[in-house]
């Protein structure tokens, strides 16, 4: 359409394009909003948001394109599923959802782009988005300026807090320190290998257990610590080191296509879940859900485990009714076979917290919804119930699984209470 | 010599070890660096025919490993589906052919419809097959989505042969060492001792010249183009049993793919296979004694200084310039 805009002819059709395109949404929907008289769109949206009588526009930043577009549909599927469910329920404030979707196509610039389109011209609600680190970081001085506010899905490293964000995924010591302390003391385990792929996330986590390892589990050690560049498919030497070190605990944070290769020769170098169980050792992970077992293939991961807070094998009321659903919307595209991994859930958080956050505020404004987080429960959440800490983080719990054949987990652990969060623990810098 | 001086500082770093053990790590690491060895010279095979030989800078060539890949998942798929249980263990070869065949025909089509345009204007061909990378990419994932996906293994692919306690030689690596070997052997054959591999050097070499003496220089461009991005499908086939497939799998091919290439220097097989052995090596040693990161940095560099002195690469072609 760009290359016809420069005629006056091609810039009509556009505009009436637009204009049409703008007004079928509305005029296919009857939908009244029954507590417009308590809640009128003056009151309620201060700030000049795209917030009307029966509607409320809101943006979607994920990669739908690029390397992390196989991490990022689970997340855009399950943000779009509680969108539904809200509306279905009645919306919010009596206001409808309607999304725009942005694609940042795994690059971060476009991130950037996308999210200042979002914020700036579309003046949406708030964006639920982002997968990566990098990205996160890329949007986050965007949303801090023009007072946004992004729900981000992701266990990350932590180090980081906003009054335009809440992190609906577990930060670094909510994941890695129950992970060790129930390995320390389930495995009597004594001495570590920690490996990671090459880039921050991993580097931080690990920095992390290295302290939390030589300093407060008794008697335990690092033996090794090896970092392997993004992508790379050759681990063979890398586990004959691990061979030689006879760690009593291998220590993951391997991603992406990575991790399929990392699976595979641990098998052919003869090292199983079963094996290590002999020689009583074990291999935790960090990074390995259904999400990625689903391409590595059970068979070679099975006996392996995984410190997550969420697993689809969970059988509590929330997470039956949220596999269902998930299943029931994206029945032509998954066969009621879809695999769900931590972050879909995390992801899943994201509009019921903002829905809450909202109508404890009584309000759209960005200010008020950062300054009322504070405290929002979801009991409806799959991993059970979650809590958001003034630090913009949840409270939530931690969980061990083992791999299973079939691609889901045994959950072997669970912390008894919701674990606190803490971006900046004091003495693991 | 070096033998004697790696078990030496091997003694130094691990003097609380047996012998024994030290031993099987040892055998176990010199697997490692060839198994390593034969992933880098079965990928830049395809290249070394298609950049050594037509000078053709093929950006695509890892996508025609991920087609090879894809392949031999469908085929495994057809094949639980269609397949007798007893025989579905031996699908594999059969896949490594349907990949043959798959990615030749797209290799084919390719020649055709773009890169016999292009012969006179390299840089665009570079450009030109750097969108093709991405075209396919985003069509792999429209089509088989954006999720990594694995060809189920037979059993007999699966797993390690130990012939002693503690020491493990993956069958994966025996059987991509097995693939390498009778690759390459063909590839040479065809090249160097068949009447088709002298009219593709022919070609190469004065392409008028070729043409003059009843070569159809047309046909043996595609043909060229075609088989290599052929074997690259054998390769993708060959690397689902030690990676995945994904959409983009065959980016992370491509460096190395191309390091591997221009470092033996274009247009040599023995080169291709000297420098395949050498990066495999270093890389590989390096790692075990050092860090992953690390010999990635040194393998690196060194080749960057050795191409400063020798731009031509390993083995370079004699030419009458």
């Amino acid at each position: 359409m760009s290359i016809t805009t420069h005629r006056p002819l091609g810039r009509l059709v556009t505009a009436l394009a637009f204009a049409i395109s703008a007004l079928v949404p509305a005029a296919a929907e009857d939908w009244k909003n029954p507590v417009l008289d308590k809640y009128p769109t003056a009151a309620v949206n201060t700030t000049g948001l795209k917030v009307f009588d029966d509607k409320v526009i809101v943006g979607q930043l994920h990669s739908a394109t690029g390397t992390m577009a196989i991490s990022e549909t689970g997340s855009i599927e399950a943000e779009r599923l509680a969108i539904k469910q809200i509306n279905d329920a009645g919306g919010i404030l009596g206001r409808k959802i309607e999304y725009i979707f942005e694609d940042g196509a795994s690059d971060w610039p476009t991130f950037a782009e996308k999210a200042k389109k979002l914020l700036i011209n579309d003046k949406v609600g708030t964006v639920f988005g982002c997968w990566t680190s990098a990205s996160r970081k890329a949007v986050l001085p965007i949303f801090e300026k023009e007072n946004g506010m992004l729900y981000y899905p992701t266990f990350y490293e932590g180090l980081e807090q906003s009054k335009n964000v809440i992190y609906t995924g577990q930060e670094a010591t909510q994941q890695i320190l129950f992970g060790l302390d129930w390995v320390s003391k389930e495995k009597s385990a004594k001495t570590y290998f920690l490996v990671g792929s090459d880039y921050i996330w991993p580097r931080t986590s690990m920095k992390i257990a290295r302290i939390h390892i030589e300093k407060h589990l008794k008697d335990s050690k690092v033996v090794g610590e090896e970092y392997k560049p993004l992508g790379d498919t050759d681990f063979k030497s890398l586990i004959n080191k691990i061979k030689l070190a006879k760690p009593d605990v291998i220590f993951t944070a391997i991603v992406g296509g990575s991790n399929v290769s990392w699976y595979k020769q641990l098998k052919a170098a003869g090292i199983t879940g079963a094996s290590l169980e002999k020689n009583k050792q074990a291999m935790l992970t960090l990074s390995t859900s259904e999400d990625e077992i689903y391409g590595i293939g059970g068979e070679n991961c099975e006996g392996f485990y995984a410190s997550f807070k969420y697993f689809q094998s969970l059988t509590n009321e929330n997470n039956i009714a949220f596999v269902k659903a998930f299943n029931e919307l994206y029945y032509d595209k998954y066969k009621g076979k879809a695999v769900m991994g931590d972050v879909t859930q995390a992801a899943y958080l994201g509009p019921w917290l903002w829905k809450a956050t909202v109508e404890k505020a009584g309000s759209f404004d960005i200010d008020k919804i950062a300054a009322n987080s504070e405290g929002i429960e979801f009991k409806g959440a799959p991993e059970g119930y979650v809590k958001i800490h003034a630090n913009h983080h949840l409270w939530s719990k931690a969980r061990i699984g083992k791999m299973r054949l079939d691609g889901q987990f045994d959950i072997v652990a669970e912390s008894p209470e919701l674990i606190e969060p803490n971006p900046f623990p004091e003495g693991y810098k | 010599m070096t033998k004697i001086a790696l078990i030496a500082l091997a003694g130094l770093c691990f003097a609380d070890y047996t012998m024994d053990e030290l031993k099987s790590v040892l055998i176990m690491q010199g697997f490692a660096g060839i198994s390593q060895f034969s992933v880098f010279l079965l990928m830049a095979l395809g290249l070394a025919i298609i950049f050594g030989q037509m000078g053709v800078i093929n950006m695509a060539h890892g996508e025609f490993m991920t087609i090879g890949a894809y392949a031999t998942v469908g085929t495994s798929i057809l094949a639980e589906k269609f397949l007798p249980a007893g025989l579905f263990g031996w699908y594999f070869p059969l896949a490594v052919v349907v990949a043959f065949g798959v990615a030749y025909v797209v290799g084919w089509l390719t020649e055709y419809l773009m890169i016999r345009h292009l012969y006179q204007r390299p840089l665009d061909t570079l450009l030109a097959t750097w969108g093709l990378s991405m075209i396919l990419q985003e069509t792999f994932r429209q089509t088989f989505g954006a999720r990594e996906t694995s060809a189920t293994m037979p059993d007999w692919l699966m797993g390690s042969w130990q012939p002693k306690e503690g020491l493990d030689i993956p069958i994966n690596g025996l059987f991509l060492l097995g693939v390498t070997i009778v690759m390459t052997a063909l590839v040479y054959l065809m090249m160097y001792k068949s009447r088709w591999g002298l009219r593709v050097r022919a070609t190469v070499l004065n392409r008028n010249m070729a043409g003059a003496v009843g070569i159809n220089t047309k046909g043996t461009d595609r043909a060229t183009f075609a088989l290599g991005c052929g074997i690259a499908g054998i390769a993708g086939a060959a690397f689902t049993t030690i990676g995945s497939v994904s959409p983009t799998a065959g980016g992370l091919y491509i460096v190395d793919t191309f390091l591997v290439v221009v470092f033996g220097g274009a247009g040599s097989l023995v080169g291709t296979m000297l420098s395949a052995f050498g990066i495999a090596q270093a890389q590989s040693i390096i790692e075990f004694f050092l860090s992953g990161v690390l010999a990635k940095v040194l393998v690196l560099t060194s080749v960057i200084f050795i191409l400063m002195i020798r731009p031509q690469g390993l083995i370079a072609q004699k030419i009458r310039k």
